[in-house]
């Protein structure tokens, strides 16, 4: 019992810009769905008095002073990046987009 | 009808602009991204300083990296309010950011942090002087936060246009600057003049935020930038409002305030063209391109722009106290426009003096200068005239100038005495943008005074007379325009410590002597 289609999965991997096969597609359906119907469980268990809620503190107004802290040096912040090139990380060019 | 180059192959029919809007009426929507000037992030305390070398301004929360969470900058949430309050909005009592999810290399986290459905403002107004005077009411939809994104630069193709690259650079420096997106609901009503009004709406926003000091709002490096929104409909329905609105185009990054005039007008030309002609307008993004004035078409609006917003999990809530939103409220400066009203009447001033001020940004200098003890007429003289060629000289703004209001107001009560000739009281300027001091110490340690004593001047003047029997002789024989040179001889003798109108006199005195006077 899917919650989710095979074609709403297909939409998503190509929001998330992923790549899947059709058997990857089946597959996935089928263990998203299972994870919504999880979620649907719980939502049957709140009833009329629980909110919706975002958070699960009840915080509010959390913020800092406009005060600079160190930052990480441009090779440490590079160190990770598979190319880079001019200081700056190098990336695919991105197809039919502007 | 007449077409334009657009892109390589391709042609846009626009129509003439007269018969375009005798036609249809424009519907505008304007977007406005505005950069704060905190000196950090939005949700990171990395510095946001203009023209830093790649990626050094960057950290695990701007960068996305696993783990890192963020924290609101309160000066950002601030100006965000204050933003609102002045352009007349309401202030959400509780607030969430929301997650913009997409994958481009722009933004490393893979989503902008955003706001969605609860923006902290919504439902303003601005309003907004044009040209002749006329006021045109632009009502705001809502400003919300965001994080600017990264910056790539396109290696391999022609232009640095991501078409042809073969692939991107990104500097991650200003991703998670904090950004306030103003956006005005669809604004009617303007026809013909919708290039003007929106042109007019962005140059008042931008005085807007000048005025709160919470932008650099300098178009030309992106600290404000602007999309536009058009779409149009038909005239001959006699209920506009049952007339739905055309499909609209989106041109991004018009960044110019002569660009919103002209990217409007062009729209407007290039959508008559295609419905006169029975064409569909397609919904998509158009780039503006500055050089030849036209449009071309971007991408269209697809599926991809389904950003599946969600409630921020990693930052909390914002509520807002009413005492602290009338704090914020209190610091909202009069509005631009009505301050400048007032302050015209005030000054006697002509709309085209006061535009000049204002262009300079001298308006509060002058306005200091006036507090400080000088006429309008005098603290306008100095601003817009020596000083304004002095700071244009140096390549610095007005208000970098080495001087204080209060040192013009000693400097010009020095010529109301009688004590400076403008030529005097400029060579004490001088000395005073030179750092030497203030202008009586200027004028005293220089030795720049008007010479009063009558002895000194009456010898200057006849030294002058008997080195140049000429001009004596022509002066005698009625041509009394020749007593110019003769001040002149005079003023050089001086060095200029005269005061012009008095050694005429003596001059006049001397070869002309008057019944009853006695001979100096
Ligand atoms: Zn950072």
């Amino acid at each position: 019992m899917s919650a989710i289609s095979r074609e709403e999965v297909a939409h998503l991997a190509m929001l998330a810009r992923i790549d899947l096969a059709p058997a990857e597609l089946d597959r996935l359906a089928g263990q998203l769905g299972a994870i919504l119907d999880s979620v649907a469980t719980v939502q049957q268990v709140a009833g009329e008095d629980v909110p919706a809620t975002s958070h699960p503190m009840p915080l509010t107004n959390v913020t800092r002073p406009d005060e600079p802290r160190p930052c990480l040096k441009a090779d440490e912040a590079l160190s990770g990046a598979p190319e880079k090139e001019q200081q700056r990380f190098r990336v695919p060019r991105i197809l039919q987009e502007d | 009808m007449t077409t334009t180059a657009n892109g390589p192959g391709t042609l846009d029919e626009v129509l003439d602009y007269d018969t375009a809007t005798a036609a249809f009426d424009p519907v505008m929507g304007l977007e406005v991204h505005v950069e704060l000037n905190t000196v950090t992030k939005m949700f990171c305390g990395c510095p946001t300083e203009f023209g830093a070398e790649p990626n050094t301004q960057v950290c695990p929360v701007c960068l996305g990296l696993p783990g890192a969470l963020p924290v609101l900058n309160r000066a950002g949430l601030e100006s965000a309010v204050r933003i609102g309050l002045a352009l007349n909005c309401r202030i959400a009592p509780l607030c969430r950011f929301a997650r913009k999810n997409y994958f481009y290399p722009d933004m490393p986290k893979n989503f902008q942090t955003s706001q969605y459905d609860e923006p902290i403002a919504h439902d303003g107004w601005l309003d907004v002087e044009l040209s002749d005077g006329e006021v045109y009411r632009v009502a705001i939809e809502r400003a919300h936060m965001e994080e600017d994104t990264g910056k790539s630069l396109h290696v391999g193709g022609s232009t640095g246009r991501i078409h042809g690259a073969d692939y991107s650079l990104v500097d991650y420096n200003r991703a998670g600057i904090p950004l306030i997106e103003i956006v005005t609901k669809p604004l009617t009503g303007a026809g013909e003049r919708a290039p003007e009004v929106a042109k007019a709406y962005v140059s008042s926003l931008r005085d807007l935020l000048k005025g709160l000091g919470v932008s650099d709002v300098k178009m030309e490096q992106g600290s404000l930038r602007c999309d536009v929104n058009l779409s149009l409909r038909s005239r001959q329905d006699d209920d506009q409002m049952s007339v739905p609105l055309g499909t609209r185009s989106e041109t991004k990054n018009v960044n110019s305030l002569r660009s919103i005039e002209r990217a409007v007008r062009y729209e407007i030309k290039r959508h008559a063209a295609r419905l006169r002609t029975g064409q569909k307008i397609v919904q998509e993004t158009r780039h503006w391109h500055e050089d030849t004035g036209i449009t071309t078409s971007g991408r269209e609006k697809s599926d991809a722009e389904d950003y599946r917003y969600f409630p921020e999990p990693d930052l909390v809530p914002m509520q807002s106290d009413p005492e602290w939103v009338d704090s914020l409220r209190a610091t909202i400066p009069e509005p631009p426009a009505e301050r400048r009203r007032r302050l015209r009447a005030e000054w006697g001033f002509s709309e085209a003096e006061l535009r000049d001020l204002i262009n300079a940004g001298a308006v509060d200098l002058v306005a200091a200068t006036i507090e400080a003890g000088a006429t309008p007429a005098a603290a306008r003289k100095w601003w817009s005239g020596e000083l304004a060629r002095q700071a244009k000289a140096r390549g610095v703004d007005l208000c970098d100038l080495p001087i204080t209001c209060e040192q013009v107001v000693e400097l010009q009560g020095m010529v109301d005495a009688g004590r400076l000739t403008d030529t005097l009281a400029r060579q004490v300027l001088d000395g005073v943008l030179a750092e030497e001091g203030g202008p009586e110490k200027v004028a005293a340690a220089r030795g720049l005074s008007v010479v009063s004593d009558d002895s000194a001047l009456g010898a200057a003047v006849d030294r002058a007379i008997e080195a140049n029997p000429a001009v004596v002789k022509k002066i005698l024989s009625g041509k009394t325009a020749a007593t110019g040179a003769l001040i002149g001889a005079v003023m050089r003798d001086m060095r200029g410590k005269a005061d012009a109108a008095r050694v005429k006199d003596l001059v006049l005195k001397r070869l002309v002597p008057q019944e009853g006077e006695t001979d100096l």
